[in-house]
């Protein structure tokens, strides 16, 4: 039997069958892969896992795909940094960094998610490719197509700064400029998927693309030795990415991977573009749409299509939200560098200062075992901090000049 | 002929408007509404139109005029 049982609404619960299709045709609600958890039961084992290859497949078994991984082989199973020097600066006693900044091959977690997308989208036939993004994901589809040997469109905003899309062009995907600014690209991609049955990996295979998130918590469980953290610190732009994390914690305990999850999953966000964390300050079950003014830009999803899941799975889990200052972005991503040496791109900023503010209030404890998921690399948002690293220390090219400056005798020693 | 999901989003002050009978009437397009949340502050509804494209466009264009807010039925997809 396969393990995809179906699409299943997650509103009205009508299924339908594992094609490229997203939206319930009865009530319109989102659609997502729901699995024979019996059969998947029958064959899964912590053995089986821990022998399985050094990337996120090695959880093919939960993963949307009915045949082998042919696309981006490697994503995933990034380093679980036991952060001694940021937890002892918070006062958290087990604190750990998932290092998604270090993906492979783009840097950045959505290379679990693009992987699973087109293994899947080739699965179902497709040679052509899609993506509407101003950056990471466009990174990830571009690379990941180049390397498939799949035709690859994207769709940016003309409003666009030009350096947003030099890392794409890289990889010869055909960068689609619309004339127009974020909105209009929105309308139009959406109005593609339902007219052209392209296959866009964020609109109708977002389904299975969604899916490849729930390898983050697979492998904190497996790398924090099949424990679940007490806290997860989670960044939102659609909120996909928080829900499918406490999905894929329910379903490493159903299987009996993991004998107890109490993780209590937390939202953070930038102040610039913080319609679900808002939401959950007001105590609403429903968010405002924002127009998005962060430098936080991969979480800058005013309209999120998972906002409302995002709550729930929040308020589920017991976990908390909260929103960051810009300044606080930049401190956060300086904090991470300075104590751990890992420098992640404005999102981690985002991560970081709310798991600062988490632990301040108290939500956060002393002895809780608490992960921050870290979600891509600081190289791609340099210009976020360009203002705030200082400059380099200048000196003649002369011995005396060195030691002045460094104020050095000869048995070494001094600063600058 | 062309059908379009849209998510729409009415402000306070437009929850008593009959807009989508509205917009029935001054275009020539079908309104069709699968699913709805309306409370007294605010509301929202996701609506199939059906005609041809441009006349789609323009009664889009018209229920923003009428001051709701218009998205694709995925909402954000840009990432």
């Amino acid at each position: 039997m396969a393990k995809m049982k179906a699409l299943v609404c997650r509103e009205c619960g009508k299924e339908y069958p594992t094609k490229a299709i997203h939206v319930c045709e009865l009530c319109f609600g989102p659609l997502e892969v729901k699995y024979n958890y019996d059969e998947i039961k029958k064959g899964i084992s912590r053995h089986k896992i821990e022998s399985g290859p050094h990337s996120m497949w090695r959880y093919i078994d939960l993963l949307p795909v009915e045949g082998a991984a042919t696309v981006g082989p490697h994503a995933g199973f990034t380093p679980m940094v036991r952060a001694h020097n940021l937890g002892a600066y918070l006062g958290l006693n087990e604190l750990y960094i998932k290092n998604d900044t270090v993906n492979h091959p783009t840097l950045s977690f959505k290379d679990r998610v693009v992987a699973v997308a087109l293994t899947r989208a080739r699965e179902l036939g497709f040679g052509t490719v899609a993506c509407a993004s101003t950056g990471n994901l466009a990174n990830s589809v571009a690379a990941h197509a180049a390397a498939a040997g799949l035709q690859c469109y994207v769709f940016i905003p003309g409003d666009l700064e030009a350096a947003k899309v030099l890392g794409n062009l890289i990889y010869r995907p055909n960068v689609v400029e619309v004339e127009g600014n974020y909105d209009d690209v929105n309308r139009l991609c959406s109005e593609i998927a339902a007219e052209h049955g392209w296959a866009f990996v964020n609109i109708n295979i977002r389904p299975y693309y969604a899916e490849g998130s729930k390898t983050l918590a697979f492998e904190t469980v497996e790398q924090l030795g099949w424990r679940a953290p007490d806290h997860a610190v989670v960044p939102m732009a659609s909120g996909s990415l928080l829900t499918k994390i406490w999905k894929g914690l329910n379903e490493m305990l159903m299987l009996g991977l993991v004998e107890e999850v109490r993780t209590k999953v937390n939202g953070a966000q930038a102040e610039g573009c913080s319609p679900i964390a808002t939401a959950y300050r007001e105590g609403r079950d429903f968010f405002k749409p924002v127009k998005p003014k962060t430098i936080a830009k991969s979480l800058a999803i005013g309209n999120p299509a998972d906002g409302y899941y995002a709550l729930k799975a929040t308020a589920e889990s017991g976990g908390a939200m909260d929103m960051v200052s810009d300044e606080e972005v930049v401190e956060g991503i300086k904090l991470l560098a300075q104590t751990e040496g890992i420098f992640a791109e404005t999102a981690g900023g985002v991560t970081v200062g709310v798991l600062r503010k988490l632990v301040k209030q108290g939500i956060i404890k002393r002895s809780d075992l608490t992960v921050a998921y870290i979600t891509g690399n600081g190289l791609k948002t340099q210009e976020a901090v360009i203002d705030a690293v200082g400059r380099p220390v200048r000196i003649q090219p002369s011995l005396v000049s060195f030691e002045r400056t460094f104020k050095m005798g000869k048995n070494g020693g001094g600063a600058a | 002929m062309a059908s379009l999901r849209f998510h729409i989003r009415f402000p306070e002050d437009k929850i008593k408007e009959p807009i989508i009978y509205q917009i029935g009437h001054e275009y020539k397009v079908v309104t069709n509404v699968r699913r709805a949340d309306v409370r007294e502050t605010t509301g929202w509804m996701d609506v199939e139109l059906t005609g041809e494209t441009a006349e789609i466009e323009r009664a889009v264009e018209g229920l923003r005029k009428k001051g709701v807010l218009v998205d694709p039925i995925e909402l954000n997809v840009v990432e």
